[in-house]
C-alpha cells in the first residue's frame, strides 16, 4: 500500500528558446506521491511547478531528463509518445484550472468528459453522465449535452474533475483547479480533491496559494524559479517555515493581518537585524472624516428581465475604504460601474462629494469625473497597445493628447515614483511589464487626474500572492498619503479584510449586510455572510 | 416559434436589402450618359432613324418621369419580371437561366477546392517549424494577392502551351473546368488559408486542446475532435463573402477561359449597354449572396449553438 505511486528523483526540465536560449524550468526536483496522499506544490509563477506536474504526463514540452522517474512501477525516463498515451487519462490523469477554455466550446461536455473511453457513443454519455453525477453536477443530463459557455465557472469545474476521474486513474494532478471560482465554490472543490485521497488516490494538488493547498495536502513542497526551496509535511512548514521565501510567502497572504501593516518584506527581508515583528505595526495615521466621498441611495439596474442590481445604497466617507465583496454574477461589477457613470441607474442617485453625480447629462458631471478614477483586474486590457508607458501616463495627464511636453514628462516620472515603478520603463510597451508593473502602471494612470476616489474591482485577482502583497502595500500607503478613498471590490474575503474599513456584502444584486470589518468577519448577522465566512479556508498555521 | 420569428426577421431584412440594390441599381443606370433608346436598337453604331428610336422610347416608358418609370419598374421586379434584354430580345429570366448551371457550377467547385487548398495549407503551416510557418505566410498572402487575369494567363501558359495537359478554353468536359475552377480558388484559397492557420494554431495550444492530450489523445485526434471545428468557423463565416468574390471574380474568368456563363454575360451587357440584363444580373448575385448567408448562419448555429444562443465563446 505505501510504496510510493510516482517517484521522482533530480528531474529537470529545458526548453529551447526560438533563438537556442535554453531555458531549465525545472532543476533537480525530487518528489514522490503515494497512493492516498495529497502533496501540496506551491509556487508563484514562473516557478516551474505546472512544469513539473505536466512531466507525469510527459506533456512538458521539452526536454526532459531525470534519475528517477517512476510511475506506477513503470520507468518513465524512456518511453514512446504511444506509451504515453496508453498512461495519460487512465493512470495519471490532469484536472485543469477552469479557464473558458479548458473544456471546447464548441462541443457538448459529456464528449468532452468521455471522448477518451471505448465503446459506442450511447454508452459513453452514459458514462459522462455518471461522472458528472458523481462530481454532483446539478442536472447532470441536462448539463451533460451542453457546452461549456452554457455552463457558470463552478459546473466548468465540477466538469473538469469528472473529466479526470473518467477512467478511474491512480494518480491525479490538479493545476489550480481553484484559482478562478469563488469561496462557496472553492470550498466545494476543495472538498471533493480531498474526497480522491479517501479513495486511494495518489494526488498532487498545484496552486499558488498556500491557504488553499493547506485545506488538502498532507505533505507541501514549495518551488520558486525551478527548485525547490523547501519542503516538508504541511503543519510543519507552515508553522515552522525554515527557508526565507516560505517565510515571505506566508506573510504575503493577508489573512488575518491588521489594517495597514505591510505584507510584503521582498526587499528588506534578508536584513539580519530586522525582524518579521517590526514591519506589522499599523500605522494608520489618518482621521475621522464626516464628509462621504461616494453616497449611493437605492441604485438599481436590470438587464432585460434580469435585476442586476436592486436597491443598493452605501457610502464612503473620505479617505477610507469600503470593501464591496460578493460572488460573481452577484452585481458588484455593475453597481461599480454606475458609480463611476459608465453604467445608467434605472432607478436611484449617486453623489460624489455631495455633488450629483448620476444619473447625470454628460456635460453636468465632466468635472466631477476627473475626481473618479478606476482600476481593473486586467489593466493590459485597458491599455492601447501602441502606447509606450510614457504615451499611456502622457494621454492620461493631458486628457487625451499625446503632447511630448517637458512637464507632462516630469509628471509622468513622478506617477512612476509614486507607484514604485523605474523611470526606465517610460519608453517599453506595456506588453512587456510583468503582472504586478502594469497594475502599478494602471494605478499610476488612474492616479494621473488626482483623483480623490479610485474604484478597485478585483485589482489583484490576477497576481501572485507576493506581488498581491506589494500592490496591496502601496494602495495602503497611497491612501495614508493622499486621503484617497477607494470603493475595493474583490471575492477575496482574506483581502477585502485587511484592506477595509467597512464591508458591504452583495448577493444576487442586494446588498445584504454593511458594517466594519470586524463585524462583517467575526460577527456577520446576515446568514449569507455568515454561510460565506464559513467557507473560506481556516487558517491557524 | 424562435425559428420562425427568426426566419421571417431575415426574410424581411432580404426583401429590405434586395429593394436598396433595385433602387441603387436604377439610380446608376439613369446616370449612365447617352440615349437608352440606342442601346436598345442596337448601341449607337445602329444607325437607327428617330422615328424607331422614339417608338423604342414609347416601348420602353422612356417618356414618363422618372419617379413613374422607377414605380413601373419596381412593380416589374416584384412580379418577377426582370424585362426583355436589349441585345438579344428575349426575356432575361430565360437568358439567366440558361446560364445560371454553368456558372453556379463553376463557383461552388471553386469554393470546394479554396477549402481543401486552405485547410491543407493551413493544417501543414500549423504543424510545421517557425521557417515553415513563415514559408506559409508568404505563400498565403501571394495567393491572395494575384489578380484572377494573370492568374487565368498564367495557369494557361503553364498547363495548357507548355504541359498541354489542360485545355485553355473550356470544352464542357471535366478537364476544361480545372483551369478556370483554379483560378477562381487559389486567391480565396490564400484568403481562407490565413484564416484557418490562425485559429488552428490557437486552438491547438488551448488548454482544451491539452485536456484532450492529458486525458490520452493523439495529435491526429486532437486535430479531428477540436482543431477543425476551430479552424473552420471563422473561414465559414466568410462564406458569403467568398461566394460573391466568386461570382465577381466569374466575371474574369469566364472571359479569360472563354466559359458561357452569368459573368461573361454581365460583362457583355455592361459593354452593350443592356440596361434588363445589367439590372437582372446584379439583383440575382445579390439574391444568392442573401440566401448563402443565411444558409452558413444555419450551418454556424449547428457547429456552434452557443454562440447562437446569444452566449460569448
Amino acid at each position: 500500500m505505501n510504496t510510493p505511486a510516482v517517484e521522482i528523483q533530480n528531474l529537470s526540465v529545458t526548453f529551447t528558446g526560438p533563438d537556442k536560449t535554453r531555458v531549465e524550468a525545472v532543476k533537480n526536483i525530487s518528489l514522490t506521491l503515494t497512493r492516498g496522499k495529497a502533496l501540496g506544490i506551491v509556487g508563484e509563477s514562473g516557478s516551474g511547478k505546472s512544469v513539473t506536474a505536466r512531466s507525469l504526463l510527459g506533456l512538458t514540452g521539452g526536454h526532459v531528463t531525470a534519475d528517477t522517474l517512476n510511475i506506477l512501477g513503470t520507468d518513465a525516463t524512456r518511453l514512446t509518445e504511444k506509451q504515453w498515451r496508453a498512461i495519460r487519462g487512465t493512470k495519471v490523469a490532469m484536472i485543469l484550472q477552469d479557464a473558458l477554455n479548458s473544456l471546447d466550446p464548441l462541443r457538448p461536455i459529456h464528449r468532452e468528459i468521455a471522448d477518451a473511453l471505448p465503446g459506442s457513443r450511447k454508452h459513453r454519455k452514459r458514462a459522462a453522465v455518471e461522472a458528472l453525477h458523481a462530481v454532483e453536477m446539478p442536472a447532470p443530463i441536462l448539463r451533460a449535452d451542453q457546452r461549456s459557455p452554457e455552463l457558470s465557472g463552478g459546473m466548468r469545474q465540477r466538469a473538469l474533475i469528472a473529466q479526470a476521474m473518467i477512467k478511474n486513474p491512480a494518480v491525479v494532478v490538479a493545476d489550480e483547479a481553484t484559482t478562478a471560482l469563488d469561496t462557496r465554490l472553492t470550498r466545494m472543490v476543495l472538498d471533493q480533491l480531498a474526497e480522491l485521497k479517501d479513495r486511494g488516490i495518489a494526488f498532487a494538488m498545484i496552486s499558488h496559494d498556500l491557504a488553499q493547498i493547506a485545506q488538502v495536502a498532507d505533505d507541501i513542497i514549495v518551488m520558486r524559479h525551478g527548485e525547490i526551496v523547501e519542503s516538508g509535511p504541511t503543519k510543519q512548514l507552515l508553522s515552522d517555515p525554515q527557508h526565507d521565501y516560505t517565510k515571505q510567502l506566508l506573510a504575503a497572504i493577508p489573512r488575518g493581518v491588521a489594517r495597514f501593516a505591510p505584507l510584503s518584506q521582498v526587499a528588506t527581508f534578508d536584513d539580519t537585524t530586522a525582524t518579521f515583528e517590526n514591519f506589522k505595526d499599523p500605522v494608520d495615521v489618518r482621521e475621522p472624516s464626516d464628509i462621504s466621498a461616494i453616497e449611493v441611495h437605492g441604485l438599481s439596474k436590470a438587464f432585460g428581465d434580469h435585476a442586476a442590481v436592486f436597491g443598493v445604497s452605501l457610502s464612503v466617507p473620505q479617505g477610507s475604504t469600503l470593501g464591496l465583496v460578493g460572488e460573481s454574477g452577484s452585481g458588484k461589477t455593475t453597481t461599480a460601474r454606475m458609480i463611476l457613470g459608465l453604467e445608467r441607474p434605472d432607478q436611484g442617485s449617486v453623489r460624489i462629494f455631495g455633488q450629483h453625480f448620476a444619473p447625470a447629462k454628460e456635460s453636468e458631471r465632466r468635472d466631477l469625473r476627473d475626481r473618479l478614477g478606476a482600476i481593473y483586474q486586467d489593466p493590459l486590457a485597458s491599455f492601447d497597445p501602441r502606447y509606450t508607458t510614457s504615451q499611456i501616463l502622457i494621454n492620461a495627464l493631458s486628457d487625451g493628447t499625446t503632447s511630448r511636453s517637458r512637464q507632462y514628462l516630469k509628471r509622468a516620472r513622478e506617477l512612476l515614483d509614486l507607484v514604485e515603478l523605474n523611470s526606465s520603463l517610460l519608453s517599453r510597451s506595456p506588453r512587456e511589464l510583468s503582472g504586478g508593473q502594469r497594475q502599478r502602471l494602471a494605478i499610476a494612470r488612474a492616479l494621473a487626474p488626482t483623483p480623490d476616489i479610485l474604484v478597485l474591482d478585483e485589482p489583484v485577482s490576477a497576481l501572485d500572492v507576493s506581488v498581491q502583497a506589494t500592490v496591496l502595500d502601496l494602495l495602503d500607503r497611497l491612501q495614508l498619503e493622499t486621503r484617497t478613498s477607494y470603493l475595493f471590490i474583490t471575492h477575496d474575503l482574506a483581502v477585502v479584510e485587511h484592506m477595509s474599513d467597512r464591508i458591504a456584502v452583495m448577493t444576487q444584486g442586494e446588498l445584504v449586510e454593511t458594517g466594519t470589518a470586524q463585524q462583517i468577519m467575526h460577527a456577520p448577522s446576515h446568514p449569507y455572510t455568515q454561510q460565506l465566512i464559513a467557507a473560506a479556508p481556516d487558517w491557524n498555521p | 416559434m424562435r425559428m420562425a420569428s427568426w426566419l421571417a426577421r431575415r426574410v424581411g431584412a432580404a426583401a429590405f436589402l434586395l429593394w436598396v440594390v433595385a433602387t441603387v441599381i436604377f439610380i446608376a443606370i439613369r446616370m449612365i450618359p447617352g440615349d437608352p433608346a440606342e442601346a436598345i436598337m442596337g448601341g449607337p453604331g445602329s444607325q437607327a432613324s428617330a422615328e424607331a428610336l422614339e417608338t423604342a422610347r414609347e416601348q420602353y416608358h422612356l417618356n414618363e418621369p422618372i419617379l413613374v418609370q422607377y414605380v413601373l419598374y419596381l412593380g416589374q421586379l416584384i412580379t418577377g419580371d426582370l424585362g426583355t434584354s436589349y441585345a438579344q430580345q428575349r426575356p432575361v429570366a430565360q437568358i439567366m437561366a440558361e446560364m445560371l448551371p454553368a456558372t453556379l457550377q463553376l463557383t461552388l467547385i471553386s469554393l470546394a477546392i479554396a477549402w481543401l487548398i486552405a485547410f491543407l495549407m493551413a493544417a501543414i503551416a500549423a504543424r510545421s517549424s517557425r521557417l515553415g510557418q513563415a514559408m506559409g505566410t508568404v505563400i498565403e498572402v501571394v495567393a491572395a494577392a494575384v489578380p484572377h487575369f494573370w492568374l487565368g494567363a498564367m495557369l494557361i501558359i503553364i498547363f495548357s502551351t507548355w504541359l498541354g495537359w489542360l485545355p485553355a478554353v473550356d470544352t464542357g468536359t471535366v478537364q476544361g473546368i480545372i483551369l478556370p475552377a483554379l483560378t477562381l480558388a487559389i486567391p480565396l484559397a490564400g484568403f481562407l488559408a490565413q484564416l484557418m492557420r490562425d485559429s488552428l494554431v490557437t486552438a491547438m495550444s488551448s488548454p482544451f486542446a491539452l485536456a484532450a492530450r492529458a486525458r490520452g489523445a493523439s495529435e491526429g485526434q486532437v486535430f479531428f475532435r477540436h482543431g477543425f471545428r476551430h479552424a473552420a468557423l471563422p473561414a465559414l463565416n466568410l462564406t458569403g463573402w467568398a461566394v460573391a468574390t466568386s461570382i465577381s471574380g466569374a466575371v474574369v474568368v469566364e472571359e479569360v477561359f472563354a466559359r458561357p456563363g452569368l459573368g461573361r454575360s454581365l460583362l457583355g451587357a455592361v459593354l452593350s449597354r443592356d440596361m434588363p440584363m445589367v439590372t437582372g444580373i446584379a439583383l440575382f448575385s445579390a439574391l444568392i449572396y442573401m440566401v448563402v448567408m443565411l444558409l452558413v448562419e444555419a450551418v454556424e448555429a449547428i457547429i456552434n449553438p452557443a454562440a447562437a444562443r446569444g452566449h460569448d465563446v
